[in-house]
Formats: structure tokens, sequence, C-alpha cells
């Protein structure tokens, strides 16, 4: 009798344990046009779903944009479903997460690299101060090039793109004032907001061919912010070996990513939008979700500079006690990360 | 005869039948679609997805398409730019033209029509929009008898030259968006200003659903298919176009312009690329950005080929690349099957087309007995 009690509650159990993921909390991602897979910026998001539907047991769906024009359509698609939250990710998103948002006041929405101002009540948006890695990157770049000549270029000329062309040249402008080197940045002035771009995110001919013109230039280390562009860079720092070129990645740990081209990456400026992307599904789950903005910073960690792998015996130990003391200036502040 | 003359002779019959033929205008895409859905399915099954998520993805396909107001409204704002290109590329293909410059003129109408609509925004909707409309229009057509006058002038293949020009658009779009009186103020990026509401294609069915995105550009594409319909089979130009087209020889000696039909049917071909461009930034988009033709054009010359070049056959046509568009992001959605297996589905359906043996010998009970094989296709 009471194993019959037990069996039943046993089947309740599993019933319900088997029932609730089906009506559990539903977390859909729109992606940019660099697609699901890109070892980069969409895959680093789509982790942070991925982790919570490991960990806490959501649904997950993903629309993979293929181009500028599916944002809205892509949008619509995932309106008509039922997501409890949807991300988007990529400020060129911006504009189409607005509309989305302002016609459907009740969805949660949650994009990545895109602030409103004033905030909408339904949007959570996530951003990083990418510049304080990026700044680490440059100083970095700046000790280990044989050659002087450092490359970066972007996708597109927006403010997400910038900020680590941004960071990366005052670090190495910060790194010439203290040292009274002559170290230059190619692909990117500061100042002028002129540089380097290949006008999109999924060309990675577009990767080889930029850094093969930057290290025809002489630059020994590029540091490509175009996504799955950069593919094409480190295929080329492949082939040409990598004492010749060195790759520094974005948004993900590229060394991890894209582990066939390891050791071509010195190092990644890793933006953890799979963090934040999880901090806003648990706080959505428990109710407390609010539209406004999450920021990523050194400190909290939402952006960091990744391991050096198997550069690790090649960075001096020098450099990277520097590195260790920049880290502490930028948190507290007495290292101002804008340059001069 | 060159060898490259008559297969391009060859291709051209075929994407514009001149007999009115049953089986090939009608059978033979039916089973293209339904052959590309199977092997498509088999495809699936190559890359290992669970028989139960086929079976998923095809209702998913369905549903996105023709399932809800939602999904009508996403396809017929998905083939409406498809039909408007394909109909200009169907003219090509029936003068004897194979255009593959739509994607170039459908960026180049489109610019018009954004610059238009952000210049003279002081303008009343009933002046502004046709205005907007007008220009896109306009600057296709001009794009394309730029191909059009090299072909007449000089000789040079028009796929050869539209296809130059493709590139050069994208380059000079690019060009454009940085130029600071069309740059959005505030902005780095290569975007244009805003198109005013009054310069838009009106939603239509907002006031049901804020997130349906049917606009007023589906009855300009139905107009123009009537007016292209009109045009071909029913005027002296049309005739014209139809007779270079099918023996331009023979078209010479009947005292037709060669050189001036070359030219014009370019130009109208690329009027309705352009008309499809102005549809995506008036009604669409709202706005301007690099590639913001999104491989239209491409798709149109599919559309165009599935639909015998014949206007109405280009609507049915687009109508199912918008479906197939449109579902393709429910498929995504619901099963988890990646989107590109739509474009697989899509260039199968063309490979079907291009090969109407291959159906035959597929579905063999679907045609009445071969005329004493005469080698028609």
């Amino acid at each position: 009798m009471i194993s019959d009690y037990r069996r039943a509650a046993l089947a309740l159990a599993v019933g319900l344990g088997l029932a609730l993921p089906a009506h559990a909390f539903t977390a859909c991602q729109v992606t940019d046009v660099g697609g699901i897979d890109d070892n980069s910026f969409n895959q680093t998001a789509w982790q942070g779903v991925l982790d919570a539907q490991d960990q806490l047991g959501i649904d997950a769906r993903f629309l993979e944009s293929q181009a500028e024009t599916d944002y809205e359509a892509n949008l619509n698609s995932l309106l008509g479903g039922d997501c409890d939250v949807i991300f988007t990710i990529g400020f060129l998103l911006g504009d189409a997460t607005q509309a989305a948002a302002e016609a459907n006041p009740d969805q949660m929405f949650s994009i990545v690299d895109f602030a409103y101002d004033p905030p909408l009540p339904n949007v959570l948006a996530q951003v990083y101060a990418t510049d304080e890695a990026a700044f680490l990157a440059g100083y970095l770049a700046a000790g280990m090039t044989e050659t002087g000549v450092l490359g970066v270029f972007g996708g597109i000329n927006i403010p997400p793109v910038t900020i680590f062309m941004d960071g990366f040249a005052h670090g190495v402008a910060y790194y010439n004032a203290q040292k009274g080197t002559d170290i230059t940045v190619l692909g990117w002035d500061p100042e002028t907001r002129e540089g380097l771009f290949t006008n999109n995110f999924d060309s990675l001919d577009d990767g080889r061919a930029f850094a093969q013109n930057l290290y025809d230039e002489g630059a020994d280390i590029v540091l490509p912010v175009a996504g799955p562009v950069g593919l094409g860079s480190a295929a080329l720092a492949n082939e040409l070996g990598a004492e010749e070129l060195m790759i520094i990645g974005v948004d993900a740990d590229l060394y991890r990513t894209d582990p066939e081209r390891g050791h071509v990456y010195l190092t990644s400026i890793v933006k953890r939008m799979d963090r934040t992307v999880f901090e806003v599904i648990e706080t959505a789950i428990a109710g407390a979700f609010e539209g406004g903005v999450i920021v990523g910073s050194l400190e909290n960690g939402g952006v960091d500079l990744a391991p050096f792998h198997d550069f690790a015996g090649a960075v001096p130990q020098e450099l990277q006690d520097e590195l260790a003391q920049i880290r502490a200036g930028i948190t507290d502040g007495s290292i101002p990360v804008g340059g001069e | 005869m060159s060898m490259q003359d008559t297969a391009t002779r060859k291709l051209l019959e075929r994407a514009a039948p001149g007999r009115v033929d049953f089986e090939n205008l009608v059978v033979v895409p039916l089973f293209a679609v339904v052959a590309a859905l199977i092997l498509g399915a088999l495809t699936m099954l190559a890359t290992n997805v669970e028989p139960a998520t086929i079976g998923r993805s095809y209702l998913a396909l369905l549903q996105g398409s023709v399932g809800s107001l939602g999904a009508i409204s996403e396809t017929l704002t998905a083939a409406a730019p498809l039909i408007l290109a394909g109909l200009g590329l169907a003219l090509g293909f029936r003068a004897g033209l194979f255009n593959i410059g739509a994607e170039g003129q459908i960026l180049m109408g489109g610019m018009a029509a954004v610059i238009c609509g952000f210049s003279f925004s002081h303008l009343p909707f009933a002046v502004l929009m046709p205005l907007c409309v007008i220009s896109g229009g306009a600057a296709g057509a001009f794009y394309a008898s730029i191909a059009g006058w090299l072909r007449a002038a000089t000789g040079a293949h028009e796929v050869i030259t539209t296809i130059m020009l493709n590139m050069i658009s994208y380059r000079l779009v690019d060009y454009m968006l940085r130029l600071p009186w069309v740059q959005r103020p505030g902005r780095a990026d290569p975007i244009s200003q805003s198109v005013p509401p009054n310069a838009e294609l009106p939603a239509l069915l907002q006031w049901l659903d804020p997130n349906l995105r049917l606009h007023a550009g589906i009855f300009l594409t139905l107009l123009a298919v009537v007016v292209v319909h009109w045009l071909l089979f029913r005027t002296k130009l049309g005739f014209e176009f139809r007779a270079s087209g099918a023996s331009p020889e023979a078209a010479r000696y009947a005292g037709m312009r060669a050189s001036l039909i070359i030219v014009l049917a370019m130009a109208t071909a690329g009027m309705l690329a352009g008309l499809a461009g102005a549809n995506q930034v008036l009604g669409v988009l709202g706005r301007a950005s690099p590639g913001f033709s999104a491989g239209i054009g491409f798709d149109a010359i599919a559309v165009a080929l599935l639909g015998r070049s014949h206007p109405v056959g280009v609507l049915f046509a687009g109508l199912l690349f918008g479906a197939l568009e449109a579902g393709g992001r429910q498929m995504q959605v619901d099963a988890g099957v990646s989107i590109d297996l739509i474009g697989i589905i899509q260039a199968l359906i063309i490979v079907f087309i291009a090969a109407p043996l291959l159906v035959r010998a597929l579905f063999p009970w679907g045609f009445r007995r071969p005329d004493s094989g005469d080698g028609r296709s």
C-alpha cells in the first residue's frame, strides 16, 4: 500500500519534472548577421542563454538575421511565439528593438550594446566598458610588438566597435608616454574618428585582406573588431606563423572558440555577454525585471583580458606586472582609459 | 552563331517559353517545388535532424507563411519586392536580355526614394509619397539603361555590365550613406536619415495589430503585374520586346530599332527593380543602410525563372518565395532548423525548373505521354 503511494508520488514528481520544462521560461534571441556560430559576438551572447538552459532549465530559441532587413521580421516571428524575454544582439538592432518594444509594452526585451536615452520601461540594455579591457590589450600589444607597428580594423563604424579601437589606441599611447617609445597604431585615429572598416560583420575574405594590408604595412599584431571577420585574419596569421603576425581576439576568448588556430591569438578582449545575458534571465525569472542598463566593466568582470594561453611564457613577467598595476589603476579610476 | 550564343539562346528559351504550354508552365514548377521539399527533408535527415523535427519544421513552414494573419502579412511583405524586381527581370528575359543587375538597380532606386523622402519632407503625403516612389523607379531605370546603352552602342554583354554595375552600386551606396547631408545626424556608421512618415507607403493592418507590417506596396505590386502584362501582350512596344527576344534578326528585318528596344527594355526592367527598392525603404525599412537590397535582386532572378517570365507566373512565384522566407523564419524558431535550409530548398527549386526533363523523369505519372520524344523540354 505504502509502496503504491510512494510510486504514485514518484510518478507525480516525475510527471511534474517532465511537465515543468514545457511551461517553463522561454528565452529567445535574434542574432545579428554574423550568425549564431560566429565564434565571437553572437555566440557569446547565445552561450548565456545556453548556460541558463543548463542551469535553470529554461527553453531557448534563436533566429539568425541574414541581412539587416531581417531584424524587424525576425522580431515579429518571435513576438507571435511564447518568448518570455527576447534578446536582440547588437547595436544595429537598436531601431528594430525600440519599435518592437514600443508596440509590445508587455513583452520583456534585452538588447546588447545599445542603451536607450531615456530608457524604455520594458528593455534592459546591456552595455560594456570595453575600452577598459582594450586599453590593457593595447598596452600589452605595445609591449610585445617587434616592428613597432600595430594594426586594428573594425566592422562598422558604430560605438560598440570603435570603443575597442579607442581603448586599444589609448593603451598604446599610454605605453608610449610611459616608456618614451613611438609605437604606431594603423587603422584607427581616436581624434578624427576615421579608420579601417570592412563595412560588414560576415566576410572572412575581408578579414584576411585587411590583415594582409596591415601586415604589409609592418604590423605584427592585428586587432580585428568585426566578429567572425576576424577569423579570416586568424587564418592569415596561421599561414604566416604567429612569429610574423599575432591576432588579438574580441568578444569571446578566441583561443577556446577557435581552437584550431588558437596559437595565433596573443590574447582576447572578452566581453562577457554570456554573463550579463544569464543575469538578465535570472532577473526575469525572479520577476524583478525592469527596464534600464547593465554595464559590464573590468571591475565587475563584464569585460576582461583573456589568458595568454600559448603566449604565457612569451609575455615578460615585467610586462605582466605592469598590466596588473594598470588594471588596478583603471578600476580605481587613477588611469583614465579615454586618453589624455 | 557561336557556342556561347546558342547556349544563351537556349537558356532564354527556357526562361521565356514562346508557346503556352500548361505542363511547362504549371506542372513542372509544381513538381519542382515538391521535389525540392522532399530533397530538403532528405538533406535534414542527412544532417542528423530527427524525422519528428523535420515534420515539425515543415508544419512551421506552413504556419509561418499562411497559418495566421501575421504570417500572411509577412509573406506578402516579403513577396512584394521579389515580384516587382522579378517582373523587371522577366520583361528583360522576354526581350532577350539577361539582366543580373536588379540588385544594383534596387539599391539605386531605394537610395533615390530615401533621399527624396527626407529632402522634401515638408510636402504633403499625397504629393511626397508618389514622388518618392516615382523617383525610385526613375533611378532604377537610369541605372539599368547604362547597361542597355553599353549593349546597344558597343555590344558589351549585359550579363557582364550589370554584374559590374552591381559592384559599383554597393560602393556607391556606402559612399553616399557617409555624405553629410544623407547620413543620420549623430551616427558615424553608414546609415541614412529616416524617411518621414508622409513619404512612407502606409501600413495597412496596423489598426489591427501594430506588429503587422503589410503596407501599401502590395497594391503597387499588383498594379505592376497588370501593367507589365498589358505592356508585354497588348502593346506594340511589348510586341517589339518579345519579337527581339524571340529572334533578333527577324525583328531587325521587320524594321524594329534593335538598339532602342534594348535600351527601353533595360530601362523598364530597371524601373521595376527601382520600384522594388523604393517599396523596401518606403514601406519596410524607413531608411537606407549598406546592403538593404538583401539579395532580393538575385532571388528575383529565380522568381522570374520559376514564373516562366510571365507576369502572372512571376506573381505566384514571388508569393511562393515570400512564403518560403516568412515560413523559413518560423521553421528556425519552432524547430530550430537552420534558416540556410530555406536557401537550399529555393536553390533546388531552381535546379528542377532548369532541368524539366529531370522532373519528368521523377514524376512520369504527372505528365501526358511524351509526344514521340521530340526533345522538347
